[in-house]
């Protein structure tokens, strides 16, 4: 007989967590959070600056912080964790396989799985960017682990290619440890962190940022020696002749997460091309009944506490799945959101009108920068939000709330846009 | 030279996979053979940066040391790899055929094969061919299809070669470069390396790139080496499965072309280029380089995922100037054996380059074979290879195999702390990677190479801070 659990939480990151609280306070109590690390928390817990939990908890918190007040909620309602598993396979039918070293090898069937994963960093070889091999290239990400974690130093002298917020927190990091950062690179015309990251990392400590720049060449045979930087035109290509030589010893690579959905795929889950994370509804539920997700694995995100918010309602969904065995109330009735003009994704990507109970939280990415734009959600001639905004950034997360009883009505698929320059 | 201990028959000099095929081999053998590479480890330079292809035997020129060590090498590697463990897959070969007009080189080709002695060689048509290969493209109008060819994990087999030889009582001293060689009244020759001299009666010269260099260390110069870099990437297992066996290009007037070939890891590989450079030890790869294995593997294979490639690579071959591999005794200076100029088919021959130094050297010594010969060899238990219930077995007897170090590769605490522990283990994250595939997945050792260095440290009693990528 297969092991049996109602619902399974794959991940004990900020998502996992908060998605398990939520379903246990939904009244699913027979839930387990597997995570591979020794302890939950996930990335959080290398995270050590502050600025973690302003909207959550109305204060700054360090990752640390922020994860220990969920692992708090998760332990005070006694929720199963099995931290030291990792979940090799996931079946079209929920049958998990998990691995541990206390418990072996088991196969365990579940009504319900919500998949919290978390993403990973685009690592060199996926840039592309030619050179040698040597030792001291690495993702901000673990360099982050090394220094806040191991007491690793991984240099002195530090260039760092791209700009997403982890590259920036390990400017000042690397600085703050005595490393002198000589330069972020980022291959955009715009930053792809957050602007008080690069106001409190970079121009606090008087580090340069290059806009339209990227390593073309990497130098030095065991131990980097240097990179050579260029300026790229506006298909990224180096324009010939701006080649400058930077000798460091480290080079760090804060170049853009990749959600990390190998067990969704292996389920056989529909993916969104442009998210790279699962395709599904406003209930967060996947191509496959019963899966939920949320957090990185399902979209990165900017803010932890989007993230919490988030994993929340896959938890309450996913109670809802359990409790009504699947089925709704009304015949569905499923709407289409389309990434329209200016905008990259939306999350969810579809709406099933006939069933909305919460608020909807629309989240998407701007293609470009936009000054002085209004975006607008509509169904044909039917316009349900338009609101005005000074500015949109790819960096930043856009999240509009649509409210259930706006959507009565609505046949056919709604269009999420950004309007240039309208008044 | 009164120390016992650091005289040897054969000095075999140079650790990649002809050094450790042919230590194997001698290790039959009664004989005292030492081992040594300027790396710290084994399988560190022309070795690891290649195509992992067991080729068949069809490209060679028919008659020379390449097209017959090919063939041989080849028939061998069905046993070699049962005995010592290592992954090799017979997944076959084609080489695609883009132009009508050059359809009759295939024939060439498929006649070459024959005279070189190679089976399982046919002539397939357009719709053959994409039958067999449904991702060819659709420009390929006929292909030669090799049924003996395979692919090979190139760390495993020179890892297996020099694990089996250890156990036989082969030496190997690393870390430990080879400064002169100079022979003696005696006819026995001194080797003066980084950490001492030797002395062997019988010189065996694999030293890859710098065969050269050595060679004209003691003997009069008679060849040179010419380092011809080729670039490749490593895509996704995601990509994998687009091929099921190796794909090559009929060579043109445009160049030999690029491959596209499954891994025995589950990875596509695409590359490689050929270009003479001057420096030995340039392995860098180049925006240019990187740019024409992507346009040229196009041309053979359609819809290949190029934003699922995870890490490129450069390796460096060791072109002899005769054009075939270099095998033999020195004319002049007895015991002296060079092993040069082994580029491609060099991982395919490896096991018959051994047996044809192993009869160089029976004609300078007398060869008696040893009673307790180890003819075989257990390689890493990989965990992610087997099958769910020998796998939860296995981590009943030894729990560190449900701890995941790597996730990107599902390679355990019990598997890294066994490819650090065992005989001539890994001292270093890239000899990790080499022996288990923990960082070799898509994110490249960014989760696992905190953890990994921490094992390192502790096994090597280092701090986390000295544990080096390589070398």
């Amino acid at each position: 007989m297969a092991e049996h659990i109602s619902l399974a939480v794959i991940g004990g990151g900020p998502a996992g967590m908060a998605a398990a609280i939520a379903a246990y306070d939904s009244g699913v109590t027979d839930v387990t959070v597997f995570e591979r690390d020794d302890e939950l928390g996930g990335i959080l817990n290398q995270c050590i600056h502050n600025g973690f939990g302003l909207h959550s908890f109305k204060e700054e918190l360090t990752g640390p912080e922020y994860a220990g007040r969920y692992a708090g909620q998760v332990k005070k309602r006694g929720i199963r964790c099995e931290t030291g598993s990792m979940v090799l396979s996931v079946s079209p039918d929920k049958r998990i396989t998990v691995v541990s070293k206390e418990k072996g090898l088991r196969v365990i069937e579940t009504d319900a799985v919500i998949l919290a994963m978390g993403c990973r960093e685009r690592p060199r070889g996926a840039l592309n960017i030619p050179g040698m091999r040597p030792q001291g290239i690495y993702t901000a990400g673990t360099a982050q682990k090394l220094v806040n974690c191991e007491g690793v130093l991984p240099g002195k002298e530090v260039v760092i290619l791209g700009s997403g917020d982890i590259g920036l927190i390990m400017a000042r990091r690397m600085t703050l440890e005595g490393a002198h950062v000589k330069l972020v690179a980022e291959l955009m015309p715009y930053s792809g962190g957050l602007k008080r990251n690069i106001v409190q990392c970079l121009d606090d400590y008087g580090i340069p940022l290059k806009l339209s720049h990227t390593v073309v060449d990497i130098r030095g045979k065991r131990r980097l020696e240097g990179v050579v930087i260029a300026e790229v035109d506006g298909t990224g290509t180096p324009i010939p002749g701006t080649e400058e030589y930077y000798e460091c010893d480290t080079l760090l690579l804060s170049c853009g997460l990749i959600p990390e959905n190998e067990l969704s795929i292996s389920a056989g889950i529909t993916i969104n091309g442009a998210t790279n994370g699962p395709a599904v509804d406003e209930t967060l539920a996947t191509s496959i009944p019963g899966i939920f997700a949320c957090g990185n694995v399902l979209h990165v995100h900017d803010l932890v506490d989007f993230v919490s918010e988030e994993a929340g309602r896959a938890g309450r969904n996913a109670a809802k799945y359990i409790a009504d065995k699947g089925a709704r109330v009304n015949e569905p009735h499923i709407v289409k959101l389309i990434a329209g003009n200016g905008v990259r994704y939306t999350v969810p990507g579809m709406i099933d009108t006939a069933n909305t109970g919460e608020d909807i939280h629309l989240r998407f990415r701007a293609r470009n920068v936009y000054k002085g734009c209004t975006i607008k959600v509509s169904a044909g001639d039917n316009t349900i939000v338009s609101k005005k905004k000074r500015i949109t950034v790819p960096s930043e997360m856009e999240d509009i709330i649509l409210k259930p009883e706006t959507l009565g009505g609505i046949d056919g698929d709604i269009t999420v846009e950004i309007e240039e320059g309208s008044v | 030279m009164t120390d016992k201990r650091h005289e040897y028959d054969i000095a075999v000099i140079g650790a990649g996979v002809t050094g450790c095929a042919a230590a194997r081999e001698l290790s039959r053998y009664e004989l005292s053979v030492i081992v040594l590479d300027r790396e710290s480890d084994v399988c560190e330079g022309t070795s690891k940066a290649n195509s992992a292809i067991i080729h068949a035997g069809f490209d060679a020129e028919p008659g020379t040391l390449k097209a017959r060590l090919n063939v041989r090498g080849n028939s061998m590697m069905t046993e070699l790899s049962r005995d010592l463990d290592i992954p090799f897959i017979r997944c076959g070969a084609m080489v695609a055929c883009t132009d009508e007009a050059d359809l009759p080189k295939l024939d060439e080709l498929l006649e070459r094969g024959r005279k070189n002695g190679v089976p399982g060689l046919r002539i397939l048509s357009s719709e053959e061919a994409h039958t067999k290969e449904p991702a060819l493209a659709d420009d390929v109008c006929g292909a030669l299809y090799a049924e003996t060819s395979g692919i090979v994990c190139p760390f495993g087999m020179t890892l297996a070669f020099a694990e089996n030889a250890l156990a036989n009582g082969v030496e190997f001293s690393l870390s430990n470069e080879v400064k002169s060689v100079t022979r003696m009244q005696d006819g026995r020759f001194v080797i003066s390396a980084e950490k001492g001299d030797i002395t062997a009666k019988c010189v065996i010269n694999c030293a890859g790139i710098y065969a050269d260099k050595i060679h004209d260390m003691v003997c009069e110069p008679s060849f040179t080496i010419n380092a011809r870099r080729g670039e490749y990437m490593l895509l996704d297992r995601s990509a994998g499965g687009i091929v099921s066996s190796t794909i090559f290009q009929l060579p043109t007037k445009m160049g030999k072309g690029i491959l596209v070939t499954p891994t025995v890891h589950g990875n596509l590989l695409l590359g490689p280029t050929a270009e003479d450079i001057g420096d030995r030890e340039d392995t860098a790869t180049t925006r240019g380089g990187l740019d024409t294995v992507r346009r040229i593997s196009a041309l053979s294979v359609k819809n290949i995922p190029y934003n699922q490639v995870i890490t490129s690579f450069s390796g460096l071959r060791a072109t002899g100037s005769t054009g075939d591999f270099i095998i033999r005794e020195d004319e002049k200076v007895k015991g002296f054996i060079d092993a040069a100029g082994i580029e491609s088919p060099g991982l395919t021959s490896a096991p018959a380059i051994a047996e044809y130094i192993r009869d160089i050297v029976a004609g300078i010594m007398p060869l008696r074979e040893k009673a307790d010969f180890i003819p075989t060899r257990k390689g890493i238990t990989l965990l992610a290879m087997l099958p769910d219930e020998e796998r939860a077995e296995l981590i009943k007897q030894n729990p560190a195999y449900g701890r995941i170090i790597c996730r990107c590769s599902s390679v355990s605490e019990g598997e890294i702390a066994d490819s650090i522990g065992r005989p001539l283990g890994a001292t270093t994250l890239d000899g990790v990677k080499r022996r288990t595939g923990a960082g070799m997945g898509r994110c490249q050792g960014g989760f696992c190479s905190p953890k990994v260095m921490a094992m390192l440290a502790e096994k090597l009693g280092i701090s986390i801070a000295e544990v080096k990528k390589n070398g």
